[in-house]
Protein backbone atom coordinates (compact mmCIF):
# COMPACT_ATOMS: atom_id res chain seq x y z
CA UNK A 1 0.00 0.00 0.00
CA UNK A 2 2.89 2.65 1.03
CA UNK A 3 4.61 1.42 -2.14
CA UNK A 4 1.56 2.66 -3.89
CA UNK A 5 0.97 5.85 -2.51
CA UNK A 6 4.58 6.61 -3.30
CA UNK A 7 4.33 5.40 -7.22
CA UNK A 8 0.58 7.74 -7.10
CA UNK A 9 2.69 10.45 -5.39
CA UNK A 10 5.46 10.32 -7.77
CA UNK A 11 3.51 10.32 -11.28
CA UNK A 12 1.30 13.16 -9.50
CA UNK A 13 3.89 15.66 -9.00
CA UNK A 14 4.93 14.93 -12.61
CA UNK A 15 1.36 16.01 -13.95
CA UNK A 16 0.90 12.39 -15.12
CA UNK A 17 -1.90 9.56 -14.41
CA UNK A 18 0.09 6.48 -12.83
CA UNK A 19 -2.29 3.88 -15.19
CA UNK A 20 -0.06 2.71 -18.15
CA UNK A 21 -1.14 1.78 -21.47
CA UNK A 22 -1.38 -1.90 -22.45
CA UNK A 23 2.33 -3.31 -23.86
CA UNK A 24 4.78 0.05 -21.66
CA UNK A 25 7.07 -1.32 -20.01
CA UNK A 26 7.38 0.96 -16.82
CA UNK A 27 9.50 1.25 -13.41
CA UNK A 28 9.28 3.07 -10.56
CA UNK A 29 12.26 3.98 -8.13
CA UNK A 30 11.73 6.01 -5.15
CA UNK A 31 15.08 7.21 -3.26
CA UNK A 32 17.10 3.55 -3.09
CA UNK A 33 14.25 1.40 -3.41
CA UNK A 34 12.35 -0.18 -6.13
CA UNK A 35 8.69 0.07 -5.72
CA UNK A 36 7.72 -1.34 -9.16
CA UNK A 37 9.14 -3.29 -12.22
CA UNK A 38 6.98 -4.07 -15.40
CA UNK A 39 8.46 -5.65 -18.29
CA UNK A 40 7.15 -6.82 -22.03
CA UNK A 41 8.97 -9.27 -23.81
CA UNK A 42 12.68 -8.70 -25.32
CA UNK A 43 13.30 -6.23 -22.55
CA UNK A 44 15.58 -7.56 -19.44
CA UNK A 45 15.75 -4.68 -16.50
CA UNK A 46 17.33 -6.27 -13.50
CA UNK A 47 17.03 -3.63 -10.15
CA UNK A 48 19.01 -4.44 -7.31
CA UNK A 49 18.85 -2.56 -4.02
CA UNK A 50 22.43 -2.06 -2.59
CA UNK A 51 23.40 -0.26 0.54
CA UNK A 52 25.27 2.43 -1.96
CA UNK A 53 21.95 3.13 -4.25
CA UNK A 54 20.38 0.80 -7.16
CA UNK A 55 22.13 -1.17 -9.51
CA UNK A 56 20.49 -1.62 -12.40
CA UNK A 57 20.73 -3.49 -16.11
CA UNK A 58 18.66 -2.79 -19.58
CA UNK A 59 19.18 -5.30 -21.95
CA UNK A 60 17.38 -5.50 -25.36
CA UNK A 61 18.35 -7.93 -27.05
CA UNK A 62 19.23 -8.63 -30.35
CA UNK A 63 16.73 -7.50 -33.53
CA UNK A 64 14.26 -6.77 -30.69
CA UNK A 65 12.42 -3.57 -31.20
CA UNK A 66 10.51 -2.24 -28.31
CA UNK A 67 7.71 -0.50 -29.57
CA UNK A 68 6.47 1.29 -26.71
CA UNK A 69 8.62 4.27 -24.82
CA UNK A 70 9.72 2.45 -21.79
CA UNK A 71 8.83 4.55 -18.95
CA UNK A 72 10.76 4.95 -15.98
CA UNK A 73 10.48 6.88 -12.90
CA UNK A 74 12.71 8.00 -10.41
CA UNK A 75 12.32 10.37 -7.53
CA UNK A 76 12.02 11.41 -3.97
CA UNK A 77 9.14 12.43 -2.28
CA UNK A 78 10.08 13.70 1.06
CA UNK A 79 12.07 17.26 0.97
CA UNK A 80 15.51 15.66 2.20
CA UNK A 81 17.30 12.40 1.03
CA UNK A 82 19.75 10.68 -1.71
CA UNK A 83 18.98 8.62 -4.47
CA UNK A 84 22.12 7.02 -6.44
CA UNK A 85 21.81 5.12 -9.30
CA UNK A 86 24.01 2.93 -11.18
CA UNK A 87 22.86 1.79 -14.88
CA UNK A 88 24.73 -0.50 -17.38
CA UNK A 89 22.62 -0.22 -20.45
CA UNK A 90 23.48 -2.60 -23.16
CA UNK A 91 21.29 -2.66 -26.54
CA UNK A 92 22.61 -4.95 -28.71
CA UNK A 93 22.70 -5.83 -32.68
CA UNK A 94 19.92 -3.91 -34.53
CA UNK A 95 17.66 -3.69 -31.25
CA UNK A 96 15.30 -0.64 -30.60
CA UNK A 97 14.51 1.01 -27.40
CA UNK A 98 13.12 4.71 -26.23
CA UNK A 99 13.16 5.63 -22.45
CA UNK A 100 11.59 8.78 -21.43
CA UNK A 101 12.80 8.81 -17.58
CA UNK A 102 10.87 10.86 -15.33
CA UNK A 103 12.87 12.14 -12.44
CA UNK A 104 10.48 13.74 -9.48
CA UNK A 105 11.65 15.62 -6.54
CA UNK A 106 8.81 18.00 -6.05
CA UNK A 107 9.58 19.18 -2.47
CA UNK A 108 13.20 18.79 -2.33
CA UNK A 109 15.26 21.19 -0.05
CA UNK A 110 18.14 19.04 0.41
CA UNK A 111 18.21 16.11 -2.05
CA UNK A 112 21.29 14.74 -3.61
CA UNK A 113 20.57 12.36 -7.01
CA UNK A 114 23.02 10.72 -8.94
CA UNK A 115 23.26 8.52 -12.18
CA UNK A 116 26.61 6.62 -13.08
CA UNK A 117 25.50 4.95 -16.40
CA UNK A 118 27.35 2.89 -19.11
CA UNK A 119 25.61 2.93 -22.40
CA UNK A 120 26.65 0.32 -24.79
CA UNK A 121 25.01 0.72 -28.44
CA UNK A 122 25.76 -2.43 -30.50
CA UNK A 123 26.00 -2.22 -34.96
CA UNK A 124 22.60 -0.56 -35.98
CA UNK A 125 20.76 -0.62 -32.49
CA UNK A 126 19.21 2.77 -31.63
CA UNK A 127 18.33 4.42 -28.48
CA UNK A 128 16.52 7.31 -27.61
CA UNK A 129 16.49 8.94 -23.68
CA UNK A 130 14.32 11.78 -22.72
CA UNK A 131 15.25 13.06 -19.47
CA UNK A 132 12.44 15.24 -17.47
CA UNK A 133 13.18 16.55 -14.20
CA UNK A 134 11.13 17.85 -11.72
CA UNK A 135 12.10 19.94 -8.99
CA UNK A 136 11.25 22.05 -6.05
CA UNK A 137 9.87 25.24 -6.29
CA UNK A 138 13.47 26.43 -4.45
CA UNK A 139 15.82 24.18 -5.95
CA UNK A 140 16.88 21.93 -3.16
CA UNK A 141 18.15 19.45 -5.61
CA UNK A 142 21.93 18.32 -6.24
CA UNK A 143 21.29 16.46 -9.61
CA UNK A 144 25.08 14.71 -10.82
CA UNK A 145 24.09 12.40 -14.02
CA UNK A 146 27.40 10.92 -15.63
CA UNK A 147 27.26 8.96 -18.49
CA UNK A 148 29.80 6.61 -20.52
CA UNK A 149 28.30 5.76 -23.97
CA UNK A 150 29.62 3.67 -26.94
CA UNK A 151 27.73 3.81 -30.39
CA UNK A 152 28.75 0.61 -32.35
CA UNK A 153 28.55 0.85 -36.21
CA UNK A 154 26.11 2.46 -37.87
CA UNK A 155 24.05 3.34 -33.73
CA UNK A 156 22.00 6.01 -32.75
CA UNK A 157 21.27 7.39 -29.65
CA UNK A 158 19.50 10.40 -28.69
CA UNK A 159 18.88 12.60 -25.18
CA UNK A 160 17.17 15.19 -24.16
CA UNK A 161 17.20 17.01 -20.77
CA UNK A 162 14.74 19.31 -20.02
CA UNK A 163 13.89 20.66 -16.17
CA UNK A 164 9.82 20.89 -17.10
CA UNK A 165 9.47 22.20 -13.44
CA UNK A 166 10.65 24.02 -10.08
CA UNK A 167 13.67 25.06 -9.83
CA UNK A 168 17.57 23.98 -11.05
CA UNK A 169 18.99 23.94 -7.29
CA UNK A 170 22.36 22.48 -8.79
CA UNK A 171 23.01 20.10 -12.04
CA UNK A 172 25.93 19.11 -13.35
CA UNK A 173 25.93 16.89 -16.67
CA UNK A 174 28.88 14.97 -17.89
CA UNK A 175 28.13 12.93 -20.98
CA UNK A 176 31.11 10.96 -22.91
CA UNK A 177 30.45 9.29 -26.38
CA UNK A 178 32.76 7.17 -28.39
CA UNK A 179 31.48 7.17 -31.84
CA UNK A 180 32.53 4.16 -34.09
CA UNK A 181 31.72 4.47 -38.01
CA UNK A 182 28.54 5.37 -39.00
CA UNK A 183 26.82 6.57 -35.94
CA UNK A 184 24.73 8.77 -35.05
CA UNK A 185 24.80 11.09 -31.88
CA UNK A 186 22.38 13.46 -30.88
CA UNK A 187 22.43 15.31 -27.28
CA UNK A 188 20.50 18.39 -25.99
CA UNK A 189 19.59 19.91 -22.77
CA UNK A 190 17.41 22.76 -22.07
CA UNK A 191 17.05 24.32 -18.71
CA UNK A 192 15.96 27.63 -17.34
CA UNK A 193 17.68 28.70 -14.04
CA UNK A 194 16.70 31.64 -11.44
CA UNK A 195 17.50 32.51 -8.00
CA UNK A 196 21.40 30.99 -7.02
CA UNK A 197 20.70 28.04 -9.65
CA UNK A 198 23.81 26.26 -10.71
CA UNK A 199 23.72 24.69 -14.16
CA UNK A 200 27.29 23.03 -15.36
CA UNK A 201 26.96 20.96 -18.39
CA UNK A 202 30.30 19.04 -20.07
CA UNK A 203 29.61 16.81 -22.95
CA UNK A 204 31.87 15.33 -25.40
CA UNK A 205 31.40 13.28 -28.30
CA UNK A 206 34.59 11.48 -29.28
CA UNK A 207 33.90 11.20 -33.32
CA UNK A 208 36.22 7.93 -33.93
CA UNK A 209 34.44 5.95 -36.87
CA UNK A 210 34.05 7.05 -40.30
CA UNK A 211 31.17 9.15 -41.13
CA UNK A 212 30.05 9.37 -37.85
CA UNK A 213 28.16 12.26 -36.87
CA UNK A 214 27.29 14.40 -33.03
CA UNK A 215 25.15 17.30 -32.80
CA UNK A 216 25.57 18.58 -29.11
CA UNK A 217 22.76 21.45 -28.96
CA UNK A 218 22.25 23.64 -25.51
CA UNK A 219 19.86 25.79 -24.60
CA UNK A 220 19.92 27.83 -21.69
CA UNK A 221 18.13 30.91 -19.75
CA UNK A 222 19.31 31.99 -16.66
CA UNK A 223 17.74 34.89 -13.98
CA UNK A 224 18.55 36.63 -10.79
CA UNK A 225 21.92 35.30 -9.76
CA UNK A 226 22.03 31.93 -11.42
CA UNK A 227 25.35 30.95 -13.12
CA UNK A 228 25.29 28.47 -16.32
CA UNK A 229 28.47 27.02 -17.88
CA UNK A 230 28.23 24.37 -20.90
CA UNK A 231 31.60 22.90 -22.12
CA UNK A 232 30.86 20.72 -25.00
CA UNK A 233 33.39 18.71 -27.42
CA UNK A 234 33.29 17.32 -30.40
CA UNK A 235 36.99 15.25 -31.72
CA UNK A 236 36.90 14.71 -35.09
CA UNK A 237 39.44 11.79 -35.87
CA UNK A 238 38.20 9.76 -39.04
CA UNK A 239 37.46 10.87 -42.46
CA UNK A 240 33.65 11.76 -43.17
CA UNK A 241 32.94 12.59 -39.61
CA UNK A 242 30.72 15.60 -39.00
CA UNK A 243 29.68 17.23 -35.63
CA UNK A 244 27.94 20.65 -35.04
CA UNK A 245 28.20 22.11 -31.38
CA UNK A 246 25.32 24.58 -30.50
CA UNK A 247 24.99 26.72 -27.41
CA UNK A 248 22.72 29.32 -26.92
CA UNK A 249 22.13 31.05 -23.11
CA UNK A 250 20.08 34.07 -22.26
CA UNK A 251 21.07 35.77 -19.63
CA UNK A 252 18.76 38.19 -17.50
CA UNK A 253 19.52 39.93 -14.30
CA UNK A 254 22.68 39.53 -12.22
CA UNK A 255 23.18 36.01 -14.04
CA UNK A 256 25.94 34.94 -15.30
CA UNK A 257 27.31 32.08 -18.37
CA UNK A 258 30.05 30.75 -20.31
CA UNK A 259 29.96 28.63 -23.38
CA UNK A 260 33.10 26.80 -24.44
CA UNK A 261 32.84 24.82 -27.32
CA UNK A 262 35.75 22.68 -28.00
CA UNK A 263 35.80 21.74 -31.58
CA UNK A 264 39.26 19.21 -32.17
CA UNK A 265 39.57 18.03 -35.84
CA UNK A 266 42.31 15.28 -36.00
CA UNK A 267 41.18 14.42 -40.04
CA UNK A 268 41.24 16.96 -43.11
CA UNK A 269 38.36 14.56 -44.39
CA UNK A 270 36.40 15.92 -40.87
CA UNK A 271 33.97 18.73 -40.42
CA UNK A 272 32.69 19.93 -37.13
CA UNK A 273 30.91 23.12 -36.63
CA UNK A 274 29.99 25.64 -33.38
CA UNK A 275 27.85 28.34 -32.51
CA UNK A 276 27.47 29.81 -29.23
CA UNK A 277 25.55 32.95 -28.10
CA UNK A 278 25.37 34.42 -24.99
CA UNK A 279 23.35 37.58 -24.19
CA UNK A 280 20.44 39.46 -23.39
CA UNK A 281 17.76 38.94 -25.87
CA UNK A 282 17.97 39.40 -29.03
CA UNK A 283 16.21 43.44 -29.66
CA UNK A 284 14.74 42.23 -32.88
CA UNK A 285 13.16 39.26 -31.73
CA UNK A 286 12.04 41.53 -28.83
CA UNK A 287 11.09 44.21 -30.70
CA UNK A 288 8.70 42.47 -33.36
CA UNK A 289 6.67 40.78 -30.55
CA UNK A 290 6.63 44.34 -29.01
CA UNK A 291 5.28 45.73 -32.32
CA UNK A 292 2.27 43.46 -31.67
CA UNK A 293 1.71 44.60 -28.15
CA UNK A 294 3.45 42.25 -25.77
CA UNK A 295 5.20 44.47 -23.15
CA UNK A 296 8.97 43.92 -22.65
CA UNK A 297 8.77 40.76 -20.01
CA UNK A 298 6.03 39.04 -22.10
CA UNK A 299 7.84 39.09 -25.06
CA UNK A 300 10.96 37.84 -23.35
CA UNK A 301 8.79 35.01 -21.81
CA UNK A 302 7.65 33.91 -24.94
CA UNK A 303 11.31 34.09 -26.66
CA UNK A 304 12.35 32.03 -23.67
CA UNK A 305 9.52 29.71 -23.86
CA UNK A 306 10.47 29.10 -27.67
CA UNK A 307 14.30 28.59 -26.83
CA UNK A 308 13.35 25.92 -23.72
CA UNK A 309 10.51 24.27 -25.97
CA UNK A 310 11.64 20.19 -26.38
CA UNK A 311 13.04 19.20 -29.92
CA UNK A 312 11.43 15.24 -29.44
CA UNK B 1 -8.90 68.60 -47.42
CA UNK B 2 -11.36 66.26 -46.34
CA UNK B 3 -9.09 63.28 -45.79
CA UNK B 4 -8.51 62.32 -42.40
CA UNK B 5 -5.47 62.00 -41.43
CA UNK B 6 -3.92 58.80 -39.12
CA UNK B 7 -0.33 59.77 -38.71
CA UNK B 8 1.28 63.40 -38.82
CA UNK B 9 4.75 63.27 -39.01
CA UNK B 10 5.89 66.39 -37.80
CA UNK B 11 8.71 68.32 -39.11
CA UNK B 12 10.91 65.42 -37.42
CA UNK B 13 14.76 65.08 -37.91
CA UNK B 14 16.87 62.46 -36.42
CA UNK B 15 20.57 61.97 -36.03
CA UNK B 16 22.73 58.27 -36.16
CA UNK B 17 26.02 57.98 -35.31
CA UNK B 18 26.66 61.82 -35.71
CA UNK B 19 24.84 61.75 -39.17
CA UNK B 20 21.29 64.00 -40.27
CA UNK B 21 19.56 60.85 -41.38
CA UNK B 22 15.67 62.68 -41.21
CA UNK B 23 16.15 66.23 -41.68
CA UNK B 24 13.04 68.40 -41.05
CA UNK B 25 10.72 65.61 -42.40
CA UNK B 26 7.18 66.31 -42.85
CA UNK B 27 4.29 63.98 -43.73
CA UNK B 28 0.57 62.98 -43.23
CA UNK B 29 -1.18 59.75 -43.73
CA UNK B 30 -4.19 59.52 -44.83
CA UNK B 31 -6.63 57.05 -42.63
CA UNK B 32 -7.72 53.47 -44.76
CA UNK B 33 -5.23 54.79 -47.62
CA UNK B 34 -2.18 52.36 -48.68
CA UNK B 35 1.05 54.99 -49.01
CA UNK B 36 3.98 54.37 -50.11
CA UNK B 37 7.31 55.85 -49.28
CA UNK B 38 9.83 55.70 -52.31
CA UNK B 39 13.48 56.54 -52.76
CA UNK B 40 17.45 55.15 -52.79
CA UNK B 41 18.98 53.46 -50.62
CA UNK B 42 20.23 55.56 -47.93
CA UNK B 43 17.10 57.68 -48.04
CA UNK B 44 15.98 57.43 -44.57
CA UNK B 45 12.95 55.35 -45.56
CA UNK B 46 13.39 52.46 -43.26
CA UNK B 47 15.01 55.12 -40.61
CA UNK B 48 11.63 56.83 -40.95
CA UNK B 49 9.62 53.42 -40.44
CA UNK B 50 11.73 52.70 -37.13
CA UNK B 51 10.91 56.01 -36.03
CA UNK B 52 7.28 55.47 -36.37
CA UNK B 53 7.54 52.34 -34.95
CA UNK B 54 9.70 53.51 -32.05
CA UNK B 55 12.45 51.09 -32.03
CA UNK B 56 14.91 51.31 -30.02
CA UNK B 57 18.10 53.64 -30.91
CA UNK B 58 15.31 55.97 -33.25
CA UNK B 59 13.60 57.43 -30.01
CA UNK B 60 15.54 60.44 -29.45
CA UNK B 61 14.48 62.57 -32.79
CA UNK B 62 13.62 66.86 -33.16
CA UNK B 63 10.10 67.19 -33.60
CA UNK B 64 6.73 64.66 -33.11
CA UNK B 65 4.94 62.07 -34.64
CA UNK B 66 1.44 61.87 -33.88
CA UNK B 67 -1.36 59.39 -34.26
CA UNK B 68 -5.04 61.03 -34.14
CA UNK B 69 -3.78 63.77 -33.05
CA UNK B 70 -1.88 62.36 -29.97
CA UNK B 71 1.71 62.60 -29.66
CA UNK B 72 3.45 59.25 -29.24
CA UNK B 73 7.01 60.67 -29.58
CA UNK B 74 7.12 59.51 -25.29
CA UNK B 75 5.93 55.78 -26.15
CA UNK B 76 7.55 52.81 -26.58
CA UNK B 77 7.33 50.00 -29.14
CA UNK B 78 4.79 48.26 -27.39
CA UNK B 79 2.65 51.37 -26.24
CA UNK B 80 2.33 52.44 -30.02
CA UNK B 81 1.37 48.77 -30.89
CA UNK B 82 -1.35 48.77 -28.61
CA UNK B 83 -2.69 52.24 -30.23
CA UNK B 84 -2.84 49.95 -33.58
CA UNK B 85 0.67 50.58 -34.76
CA UNK B 86 2.64 48.06 -36.16
CA UNK B 87 5.91 47.20 -38.31
CA UNK B 88 6.56 44.28 -40.74
CA UNK B 89 10.63 43.79 -41.11
CA UNK B 90 12.11 43.63 -44.38
CA UNK B 91 14.14 40.59 -42.46
CA UNK B 92 11.83 39.12 -40.17
CA UNK B 93 13.39 38.25 -36.92
CA UNK B 94 13.92 34.24 -35.82
CA UNK B 95 13.00 32.86 -33.09
CA UNK B 96 14.40 29.19 -32.03
CA UNK B 97 11.78 27.05 -31.14
CA UNK B 98 8.92 29.43 -31.16
CA UNK B 99 5.81 28.49 -33.27
CA UNK B 100 4.28 29.96 -35.66
CA UNK B 101 0.90 29.16 -34.06
CA UNK B 102 2.04 30.94 -30.60
CA UNK B 103 4.41 34.02 -32.84
CA UNK B 104 0.59 34.70 -34.40
CA UNK B 105 -1.18 34.22 -31.83
CA UNK B 106 0.82 36.92 -29.62
CA UNK B 107 -0.12 40.06 -31.14
CA UNK B 108 -4.15 38.79 -31.38
CA UNK B 109 -5.28 39.21 -28.06
CA UNK B 110 -7.64 37.01 -27.13
CA UNK B 111 -7.83 35.24 -30.57
CA UNK B 112 -8.34 31.27 -30.66
CA UNK B 113 -7.01 28.80 -32.96
CA UNK B 114 -9.47 29.67 -36.02
CA UNK B 115 -7.94 32.99 -35.83
CA UNK B 116 -4.73 31.22 -36.60
CA UNK B 117 -5.95 29.22 -39.53
CA UNK B 118 -7.48 32.09 -41.06
CA UNK B 119 -4.27 34.69 -41.05
CA UNK B 120 -2.18 31.20 -42.69
CA UNK B 121 -4.65 30.84 -45.42
CA UNK B 122 -4.54 34.12 -46.16
CA UNK B 123 -1.26 34.45 -46.72
CA UNK B 124 -1.78 30.56 -48.57
CA UNK B 125 0.30 28.79 -45.68
CA UNK B 126 -1.50 25.50 -44.82
CA UNK B 127 -1.93 25.47 -41.32
CA UNK B 128 -1.66 22.13 -41.10
CA UNK B 129 1.91 22.10 -42.36
CA UNK B 130 3.08 25.15 -40.85
CA UNK B 131 1.08 25.74 -37.62
CA UNK B 132 3.47 23.69 -35.29
CA UNK B 133 6.57 25.01 -37.14
CA UNK B 134 9.25 27.09 -35.44
CA UNK B 135 9.73 30.36 -36.76
CA UNK B 136 13.11 29.67 -37.13
CA UNK B 137 15.88 29.30 -39.76
CA UNK B 138 14.01 25.99 -40.90
CA UNK B 139 11.15 28.83 -42.99
CA UNK B 140 12.28 30.32 -45.92
CA UNK B 141 12.76 34.25 -45.73
CA UNK B 142 9.89 33.77 -48.12
CA UNK B 143 7.68 31.89 -45.66
CA UNK B 144 8.92 33.84 -42.52
CA UNK B 145 7.82 37.16 -44.53
CA UNK B 146 4.55 35.32 -44.85
CA UNK B 147 4.29 34.03 -41.04
CA UNK B 148 5.05 37.64 -40.12
CA UNK B 149 2.31 39.37 -41.97
CA UNK B 150 -0.18 36.58 -40.99
CA UNK B 151 0.80 37.83 -37.37
CA UNK B 152 -0.27 41.20 -38.68
CA UNK B 153 -3.57 40.24 -40.25
CA UNK B 154 -4.17 38.60 -36.98
CA UNK B 155 -3.35 41.60 -35.06
CA UNK B 156 -5.93 43.55 -37.37
CA UNK B 157 -3.64 46.71 -36.82
CA UNK B 158 -5.42 50.64 -37.79
CA UNK B 159 -1.67 50.97 -39.30
CA UNK B 160 0.86 48.79 -40.80
CA UNK B 161 4.17 50.04 -41.86
CA UNK B 162 5.49 47.43 -44.62
CA UNK B 163 9.49 47.46 -44.72
CA UNK B 164 10.54 46.46 -48.61
CA UNK B 165 7.88 43.59 -48.79
CA UNK B 166 9.21 42.23 -51.69
CA UNK B 167 12.35 41.94 -50.06
CA UNK B 168 13.82 38.13 -50.24
CA UNK B 169 10.64 36.59 -52.14
CA UNK B 170 9.33 35.31 -55.24
CA UNK B 171 6.69 36.60 -57.53
CA UNK B 172 3.92 34.22 -55.97
CA UNK B 173 4.47 35.08 -52.32
CA UNK B 174 4.45 38.78 -53.78
CA UNK B 175 1.15 38.51 -55.02
CA UNK B 176 -0.39 37.16 -52.05
CA UNK B 177 1.06 39.87 -50.15
CA UNK B 178 -0.26 42.19 -52.54
CA UNK B 179 -3.68 40.45 -52.11
CA UNK B 180 -3.29 40.43 -48.22
CA UNK B 181 -2.86 44.24 -48.75
CA UNK B 182 -5.85 44.49 -49.96
CA UNK B 183 -7.19 42.52 -47.14
CA UNK B 184 -5.64 44.93 -45.04
CA UNK B 185 -7.78 47.86 -46.49
CA UNK B 186 -10.89 46.25 -46.58
CA UNK B 187 -10.66 45.66 -42.80
CA UNK B 188 -9.69 49.38 -42.50
CA UNK B 189 -6.18 49.11 -42.00
CA UNK B 190 -3.84 52.14 -43.29
CA UNK B 191 -0.77 51.03 -45.22
CA UNK B 192 2.26 52.61 -45.29
CA UNK B 193 4.66 50.90 -47.62
CA UNK B 194 8.56 51.47 -47.44
CA UNK B 195 9.61 50.27 -50.74
CA UNK B 196 12.44 51.32 -54.12
CA UNK B 197 10.46 49.01 -56.13
CA UNK B 198 8.40 50.62 -59.31
CA UNK B 199 5.81 46.84 -58.70
CA UNK B 200 5.23 47.93 -54.77
CA UNK B 201 4.95 51.48 -55.47
CA UNK B 202 1.87 50.36 -58.13
CA UNK B 203 0.23 48.79 -55.18
CA UNK B 204 -0.25 52.16 -53.01
CA UNK B 205 -2.69 55.14 -53.87
CA UNK B 206 0.08 57.74 -52.72
CA UNK B 207 3.35 58.20 -52.44
CA UNK B 208 5.97 60.02 -50.78
CA UNK B 209 9.78 60.57 -52.88
CA UNK B 210 12.43 60.71 -50.29
CA UNK B 211 15.85 62.35 -50.49
CA UNK B 212 18.06 63.19 -48.08
CA UNK B 213 15.90 62.41 -45.23
CA UNK B 214 13.38 64.93 -46.43
CA UNK B 215 10.25 64.81 -49.16
CA UNK B 216 11.54 65.69 -52.33
CA UNK B 217 8.04 65.30 -53.85
CA UNK B 218 4.62 63.81 -53.00
CA UNK B 219 1.03 63.23 -55.01
CA UNK B 220 -0.22 60.66 -57.18
CA UNK B 221 1.69 57.18 -58.36
CA UNK B 222 2.00 58.12 -62.08
CA UNK B 223 3.95 61.33 -60.31
CA UNK B 224 6.09 59.91 -58.35
CA UNK B 225 7.48 56.95 -60.37
CA UNK B 226 8.11 59.21 -63.48
CA UNK B 227 9.88 61.29 -61.44
CA UNK B 228 11.49 58.52 -59.32
CA UNK B 229 12.29 56.96 -62.95
CA UNK B 230 13.40 59.74 -64.51
CA UNK B 231 15.47 61.43 -61.87
CA UNK B 232 16.21 59.12 -58.95
CA UNK B 233 17.77 56.14 -60.64
CA UNK B 234 20.58 57.14 -61.87
CA UNK B 235 21.20 60.39 -60.03
CA UNK B 236 24.80 61.51 -59.38
CA UNK B 237 24.31 63.01 -56.36
CA UNK B 238 21.53 60.85 -54.68
CA UNK B 239 21.06 61.77 -51.50
CA UNK B 240 22.57 64.64 -51.85
CA UNK B 241 19.60 67.01 -53.83
CA UNK B 242 20.16 70.12 -55.22
CA UNK B 243 18.53 73.40 -54.01
CA UNK B 244 16.06 73.43 -56.42
CA UNK B 245 15.14 69.77 -56.16
CA UNK B 246 15.00 70.48 -52.48
CA UNK B 247 12.43 73.56 -53.20
CA UNK B 248 9.98 70.94 -55.61
CA UNK B 249 11.69 72.83 -58.60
Amino acid sequence: MENNKLIRQMYDSLGEGHGHEPGVAHVEIHGNKVLGLHLVDGLEIIAEEKEEGIDATIRVKAGIKIEKPVKICFGLIPETGVQRINIKTHIEKNASIGIVASCTFPFAKEILHTMDAEIRLDEGAEYTYIERHVHGPEGGVTVIPRAKVILGKGARFRTDFELIKGRVGEIDIEYDAECHARSILEMSARISGRGTDKIRINEMANLLGEDAVAVLTTNIAVRDSAHARIENTIIASAAGTRGHVDCKEIIQGNATAQAIPIVDVRHAKAHVTHEAAIGSVDSKQLETLMARGLNEDDATDLIIEGLLRPQY
Amino acid sequence: MSEKTILQVDNVSLELGGKRILNHLSMDIWTGHVHAIVGVNGAGKSTLASTIMGLNGYRHFEGDILFEGQSIKNMNVAERARLGITLAWQEPARYEGLTVEKFILAGAGNACSHTVERALQTLGLDPGKYAQRAVDRTLSGGERKRVELASIVAMRPRLVIMDEPDSGIDVDALNRIFDTLKILRDHGSTVILITHSMTVLKQADHAFLLCCGNVLDKGGIDKIEGFFGRKCQGCDHQNKPDQEELNGE
